[in-house]
């Protein structure tokens, strides 16, 4: 287990360098020159060029990247061009809004999933099941800044119950966390039945309902709890998939979150908050994929660690 | 009927089945799988038959498509679907860019498939340092929040549609690559192949002769799947205003260009969004209708 | 020239006069101000920095100008200059030394006097390449800049410290917007041991001279301003308290408004929502429009075939159907003819400039030889509304057989094709577009139609390069006589008459202001679309719910 946990984090370790070398390698490419966007529109060239050497950018591609990840394994993201402040400080003002809605939009989806789930497993094959279903597909091809939209249109100006976007109270976090969520529950919703359908086939199940246990107990005592810890332990992998709409749902409803810091520096060049961003998130990634890996044995024992 | 979806067997862990002749017929019994199938077919003659169903030029900005205040009109007789913030027909706009969507879901899923299967092929049939090299690279795709990648690889490059169906292939083909890669190196360890290797088969035979006709149901499958992340995919760039380029109608940027309207004209948001939602939501009916028919063990996974 | 002459002595022949007495700016506090009462700013991005030095956005631009003060300013809600940390100044003859006397007890947020050492530091630093400053280069004119620049040398030999309230510059030619220059943001003081002290991130920490000092910064949350009771200029600011929201939606923003829980949308109407504000008398007495120093244009390569024919180009300037553009952004806008908007002195009202004529446009196309059109490419900048504003003018090209493909990309992909000479044959300007630094005819020719701008990197995205009226500007900026400032806005007016025959832009239109602001606002209209101060002029507004 111990050599199995060293080497996966080594493992991890150098996909995050590898992250960081494509990253870095695609914004030096990119025809555009953030010196530029330091220096503004009244800049002389003269200015441009001070700021060009102040900042190392006058460097060949191999010497900046090792100057980034010498600073990196110091700790140091380094400053945003733009906004001059460091780029550690300025995620770690973000994060917790992004954090936030992490939260909001996996409980939305565990939520909306496992009932869903739930439901149509034990109404297999009737009408619900396949309407449920088909709604998980719904939820599942649903393009997010189309979902964010309409539940803006419809929940906060059409019927006022939330705020048309921003960020502060509980009812900010309803409509995106739902957004974020529907993508995750059709998935959920999916895992579950199979889950639950595959629980309720075991001899436990079918022994308690022989003893005569309600149906209501052998569902929420017994089945529930088995089926529900191989759907849980997907949660890891879920933080790809939020990471990957990130970007989108915080600009839909104006969330103060790290996409929206990476969305406006990608506009700007401002490469050290890209690369901050995209680091911050591939961590959360490969530690998401960890987690699951690590848990996976626990839940299933069929599984095991390689 | 049984729903589609219900992983009714358990897994058994068997080969994948060939693909078989009866396949289509299959997939016509699935009710789900026909509804896919006709909204792919609704779309499709959209696509095609664009320039007969519509009396209007998808770009042309028209005068009396906008009101003196420059408000986009609403549905109504003369304009189906209303008019865009450019004074643009919507329905006409709509129509033409499912030809966007079609286009970019079947090259970019193409180009994906092609690359996943290459990469997923070699690494589980040579194994040994390239195979190693070619998955720890898939793992390091796999940690790429998707859509930065695409965004910041679209900056890259000067976007046109191809270029976007690029990005969007150089983002989505990892997923495929896992999937054979498992499936590949399974095979490879079956006595059948290692028969074949003993008479001397080259590795070419073997792979175009043996492992290839095994993993096409597979293929199929995620091909299939594949084409709705893509079209997602291209309409979120398209809404971010790095996808295909003004004026080419696209639906994500059909959307991306009238958002500032839409609380007063919802319907420039609502009917692209359906568009989108319904091509999406039609290819994974008919890939998980076909994952069902092709591949029993690959069922209610995600 | 030793001698200096005081603002008494006036207009003599010799000398270059001019000096206001304190009294003067202070009589322009409203009398019917109220005093005390706060007000909230909402704003959807975060405010990036209020480094003087430093900070080059619209949003922080203004919340600078209320922390800091700098020699020079402007009276509130005009262009015109006065003193401001200066009490008066002298220009010798040849306009080539500038000397300020700075006013006495002026302290800084910390309670320290400023004096002309601090003066002196400012500009050194905002010079010094180690400060990566964007504003570096509108100090070009003083003698040792190039030495300060290249990191030659520490400190400007041009800026002399006379005595702690005296300060002197000489400058390497005759320059009429040096008082300009020293009343933007760059050149504001700040104090050395305070930037010592927060190093580079004295941005977040800002000490200066102005009405107001920051009490709180919440990154990405909330910027509060509070009065500073020390502020020089007596019976300013009217407000005891300035609370920026920030990420606040535009839309967000103007609901809470007509809830009463804010006083000004920082980013204004949003346009959704335009009309039906303005279509509610209540609500539409409380917009203020005005003009804005800012003219959206589209460049045309003068060096690249075949927009280097000036008949091409005056064709696309024919083509160009502005009234629709202005009818597309709610006609927030006003058509424009020339580089120059109207709210800038030097501004041609006489001139009619290109009409909109497709028969005219085709005929020039012929010609020039292209009697079919040609193909080229349009660049614009990938947020809404530029690619709008791109694909109608895509189509009005489309008119006279021009087929334009649109480059619709991020901001700062557009700025380096334009810097690129053979890089982006057209680009609209919209979302990069120009926007006065000070309001000088002067500011709209160097670095975008002058030659020192065509060079690779640099913002003159037509390439336009023309020695004669290089000349020409050259001389009209030698005219440092204040009592001549009309004279020289004439050769300025003609300088931009003779580009617009050359024709290396298309301008479309001038965007307006619009600023709304909550009922219980007060003071004058021109606050609320000050050219210098946007989107408001925080020192001079008050509110009439206070006792």
């Amino acid at each position: 287990m111990i050599a199995y946990l060293g080497r996966r984090v080594i493992q991890s370790l150098l996909i995050l360098l590898g992250v960081s070398l494509i990253t870095f390698a695609l914004l030096y490419l990119l025809p555009a020159d953030p010196v530029r966007q330091i220096a503004g529109r009244s800049a002389t060239p003269q200015t441009v060029e001070n700021i060009r050497r102040q900042l190392g950018l006058d460097q060949p591609f191999v010497v900046q990247y090792w100057h980034y990840l010498m600073s990196l394994l110091s700790g140091d993201l380094g400053r945003s061009y733009i906004q001059r402040s460091e780029v550690t400080e300025l995620i770690v003002s973000r994060l917790p809004a992004s954090l936030l809605l992490m939260v909001g939009a996996i409980l939305c989806e565990l939520l909306i999933g496992l009932t869903m789930g739930l439901i149509a497993a034990v109404k297999r094959g009737t009408t619900t099941d396949q309407t449920l279903m088909v709604a998980s597909f719904v939820g599942v091809s649903a393009p997010q800044f189309v979902v964010g939209l309409l539940l803006l249109y419809v929940f906060a100006v059409r019927l006022g119950w939330f705020p048309i976007g921003g960020y502060g109270t509980w009812r900010h976090l309803v409509l995106p966390s739902l957004t974020m969520g529907i993508l995750g529950a059709g998935w959920y919703a999916r895992m579950m039945r199979s889950s639950m359908i595959d629980v309720l086939r075991q001899d436990y199940v079918r022994t308690a309902r022989a003893k005569g246990l309600a149906r209501g107990a052998i569902l929420f005592r017994h089945a529930l709890p088995n089926a529900i810890l191989p759907v849980i332990a997907m949660i890891g992998i879920d933080i790809g998939i939020f990471m990957g709409g990130i970007v989108v749902v915080e600009s839909v409803f104006g969330w103060p979150g790290i996409g929206q810091l990476a969305w406006q520096a990608i506009q700007r060049v401002d490469i050290p908050i890209i690369m901050g961003v995209t680091l911050v998130s591939a961590f959360a990634i490969v530690l998401g994929n960890l987690l699951a890996d690590i848990v996976a044995p626990f839940i299933d024992p069929r599984i095991k660690l390689r | 009927m049984t729903s589609p979806i219900a992983p009714d067997l358990p897994a058994t862990g068997r080969l994948p089945a060939r693909p078989r002749a009866g396949v289509w017929r299959q997939l016509l019994k699935r009710r789900l799988a026909v509804l896919g199938l006709v909204i792919v077919a609704i779309v499709l003659a959209g696509a095609i038959l664009a320039p007969w169903l519509t009396g209007y030029d998808p770009n042309e900005q028209m005068f009396d498509g906008l009101t003196l205040e420059g408000a986009p009109l609403p549905p109504g007789a003369k304009f189906w679907l209303g008019t865009d913030l450019l004074g643009r027909d919507l329905l006409t706009r709509i129509l033409y860019g499912a030809r966007t969507s079609l286009i970019i879901g079947i090259v970019a899923n193409g180009v994906a498939l092609s690359i996943g299967t290459l990469v997923g092929v070699t690494a589980g049939y040579f194994r040994g340092w390239i195979g190693s090299v070619l998955m720890r690279f898939t793992d390091l795709m796999m940690a790429f929040p998707a859509l930065l990648l695409a965004i910041c690889l679209a900056a890259v490059f000067e976007p046109s549609l191809w270029i976007v169906a690029m990005v969007i292939a150089l983002v989505n083909w990892v997923q495929t690559a896992r999937v054979i890669y498992t499936e590949t190196s399974s095979l490879a360890e079956r006595e059948f192949i290692d028969a074949e290797r003993t008479i001397g088969a080259g590795a070419p035979r073997i792979l175009f002769r043996h492992i290839l006709p095994h993993l096409l149901p597979t293929i199929i499958v995620w091909g299939t799947l594949g084409i709705s992340t893509t079209v997602l995919l291209e309409a979120t760039l398209s809404y971010l205003g790095i996808g295909v380029q003004p004026p080419t109608a696209s639906w994500g940027n059909i959307i991306f260009e009238n958002q500032t309207y839409f609380q007063a004209a919802p319907w420039l948001v609502f009917f692209p969004g359906a568009a989108i939602l319904a091509l999406a939501l039609a290819f994974n009916l008919i890939g998980d209708a076909l994952r069902d028919i092709l591949d029993p063990t690959q069922r209610g996974r995600a | 020239m030793k001698k200096f002459l005081t603002s008494t002595v006036a207009a003599s022949a010799l000398a270059l006069m001019l000096g206001m007495a304190s009294a003067r700016a202070e009589d322009a506090v409203d009398p019917n101000a109220k005093q005390g009462g706060a007000i909230t700013v909402t704003y959807k991005d975060d405010v990036a920095t209020l480094d003087p030095a430093i900070g080059y956005d619209w949003q922080n631009w203004s919340m600078i100008k209320s922390l800091f003060d700098g020699l020079m300013d402007y009276e509130p809600g005009t262009t015109n200059l006065k003193p401001d940390l200066a009490e008066s100044y002298e220009i010798a003859p040849d306009g080539k030394t500038f000397t300020f006397k700075l006013r006495h007890g002026v302290k800084f947020h910390n309670g320290r006097e400023m004096t002309a050492d601090d003066v002196k530091y400012s500009l050194d630093r905002v010079t010094n390449p180690k400060t990566q400053s964007p504003g570096a280069g509108f100090f070009g004119s003083i003698k040792g800049y190039d030495d300060v620049a290249a990191g030659k040398a520490e400190s400007l030999s041009g800026v002399t410290v006379v005595d702690p309230y005296t300060i002197k510059f000489e400058l390497t030619r005759p320059d009429a917007t040096f008082l300009h220059v020293m009343a933007i943001n760059f050149a504001h003081v700040v104090p050395k041991e305070e930037v010592e002290k927060y190093g580079a991130d004295f941005g977040k920490h800002p000490v200066g001279t102005g009405a107001f000092k920051l009490a709180e910064w919440t990154l990405g949350q909330r910027i509060v301003f509070e009065r500073n009771p020390d502020y020089w200029h007596k019976g300013l600011p009217h407000l005891d308290k300035v609370t920026f929201e920030i990420g606040q939606e535009p839309i967000v923003a103007l609901l809470r408004l007509q809830k009463g829980e804010i006083d000004i949308p920082g980013d204004g109407i949003p346009p959704a929502k335009f009309q039906e504000v303005m279509a509610d008398p209540e609500q539409k007495a409380r917009v203020v429009e005005g003009g804005q120093l800012h003219t959206g244009y589209i460049t045309m390569n003068t060096t690249m075939a075949p927009f280097d024919n000036v008949k091409v180009r005056q064709a696309v300037n024919m083509a160009i159907n502005k009234d629709r553009i202005v009818q597309l952004i709610n006609n927030r806008a006003v058509p424009a003819n020339q580089p120059l908007p109207p709210s800038m002195p030097g501004y041609d009202k006489a001139f009619k400039g290109y009409p909109h004529d497709v028969a005219k446009a085709k005929a020039l196309l012929a010609e020039a030889g292209h009697p079919d059109g040609f193909e080229t490419q349009l660049f614009a900048m990938n947020t809404d509304p530029n690619p709008r504003i791109a694909q109608a003018i895509q189509q009005d090209l489309a008119a006279i057989g021009i087929k334009a493909s649109i480059q619709s990309l991020a901001q700062a992909n557009v700025i380096a094709a334009g810097g690129d000479k053979a890089g982006a044959p057209m680009i609209w300007s919209g979302g990069m577009a120009w926007i006065a630094d000070f309001p000088d005819p002067s500011n709209f020719y160097g670095p975008i139609l002058g030659c020192a701008g065509a060079v690779p990197g640099g913002w003159n995205w037509s390439w336009y390069c023309n020695k004669d009226l290089d000349a020409k500007a050259a001389e009209a900026d030698s005219v440092v006589d204040p009592a001549k400032a009309g004279e020289r806005d004439k050769m300025w007016s003609a300088i931009y008459d003779k580009i617009m025959a050359d024709a290396p832009w298309a301008p479309v239109f001038n965007e307006q202001r619009f600023t709304m602001k909550s009922a219980r606002m007060g003071g004058a209209d021109n606050l609320y679309v000050d050219p210098v101060h946007i989107p408001i002029n925080y020192d001079n507004v008050y509110v009439n719910d206070v006792q």
